[in-house]
């Protein structure tokens, strides 16, 4: 085992935990860390593609939970609610960086019939008989991390986060057709991006 | 890598790949979904952008159970910004 050593088991269930966190139990933060800080990160890595950065909204995330346990009625998962502090202080990060490529509400151009359509090539695997191994998985994430930032945004929060289109264009402050023009030009750009190792 | 053979899409196959999103994502009308997959059925480049693009989503969506890896630094960084260094084994330390 990996990380910290910690039993994740002193709390039965989710309600338990909430219940201990607010009563400021240090366990309960540690159990809370342990068990959710991996997604978390991967929120933070994939959406800002620094390690430094998504260590500050790691921990950014942590403290503000923390600090704001009490004002959690429980309407989501605990989970669901982490995820949406760490995807707001890593959209803060990104709205922060002087040098981005392209502004979080500035709006993209589409070009149907651009080269992500002309360009044709079948892949030569079928993705059932690929396992997510670790070479699967680093082709991926560089894949999306290759993606420009406007794109790569909204396409984590739809397609890994599992936000609807209406959710992610309310995060990101931008209309439900921007979301949609945007999500369809990630998904086009990724395959794209994806083909010359699946063929 | 072999090179990308180029295809010039007609009108026709332009406006199915323009409702490709909305087909994948289920919100495209029975209508458009009939023309679309009638598309598909005869037009095999534009099967194959259809076809990756699934494989791609199909991919990506397995990201979704499998989370980058926490660095253990990190991880015991984040441990003692939150003063629960009594959490971390001593060997450890």
């Amino acid at each position: 085992m990996t990380g910290l050593e910690i039993d994740l088991d002193i709390y039965p269930d989710e309600a338990s935990l909430v219940e201990a966190l607010k009563r400021g139990d240090p366990e309960a933060c540690a159990c809370m860390i342990k068990q959710y800080a991996p997604r978390v990160y991967a929120i933070a890595i994939r959406m800002l593609n620094d390690p430094d950065d998504a260590e500050e909204v790691l921990q950014e995330t942590f403290i503000s939970a923390c600090k704001n346990i009490k004002k959690f009625e429980g309407r989501s998962a605990l989970g669901t609610w982490l995820h949406r502090i760490a995807t707001n202080a890593a959209l803060m990060h990104i709205r922060k960086r002087k040098h981005r490529e392209v502004s979080l509400d500035e709006p993209i151009e589409v070009h149907d019939g651009d080269d992500i359509y002309r360009e044709v090539q079948d892949w030569t695997f079928a993705p059932d008989d690929h396992a997510m191994n670790s070479e699967v998985r680093d082709v991926l994430e560089k894949a999306i991390a290759e993606l420009p930032e406007t794109l790569r945004t909204v396409f984590i929060l739809r397609e890994i986060e599992g936000y609807s289109t209406e959710e992610t264009a309310q995060i990101l402050g931008i209309s439900i057709s921007a979301a949609k023009v945007r999500l369809h030009r990630a998904r086009l750009r990724l395959r794209q991006i994806l083909t010359p190792y699946f063929t | 890598m072999s090179s990308h053979p180029q295809h010039q899409h007609t009108g026709s196959c332009q406006e199915v790949l323009s409702h490709l999103n909305d087909y994948i994502d289920g919100e495209l009308s029975p209508e458009l979904c009939q023309e679309l997959e009638a598309h598909l059925a005869v037009c095999h480049n534009c099967r194959v952008v259809f076809d990756t693009l699934n494989k791609t989503l199909y991919l990506v969506h397995q990201l979704r159970e499998n989370p980058p890896e926490l660095p253990e630094t990190v991880e015991y960084r984040l441990f003692a910004v939150m003063n629960l260094e009594q959490f971390v084994p001593r060997k450890r330390k």
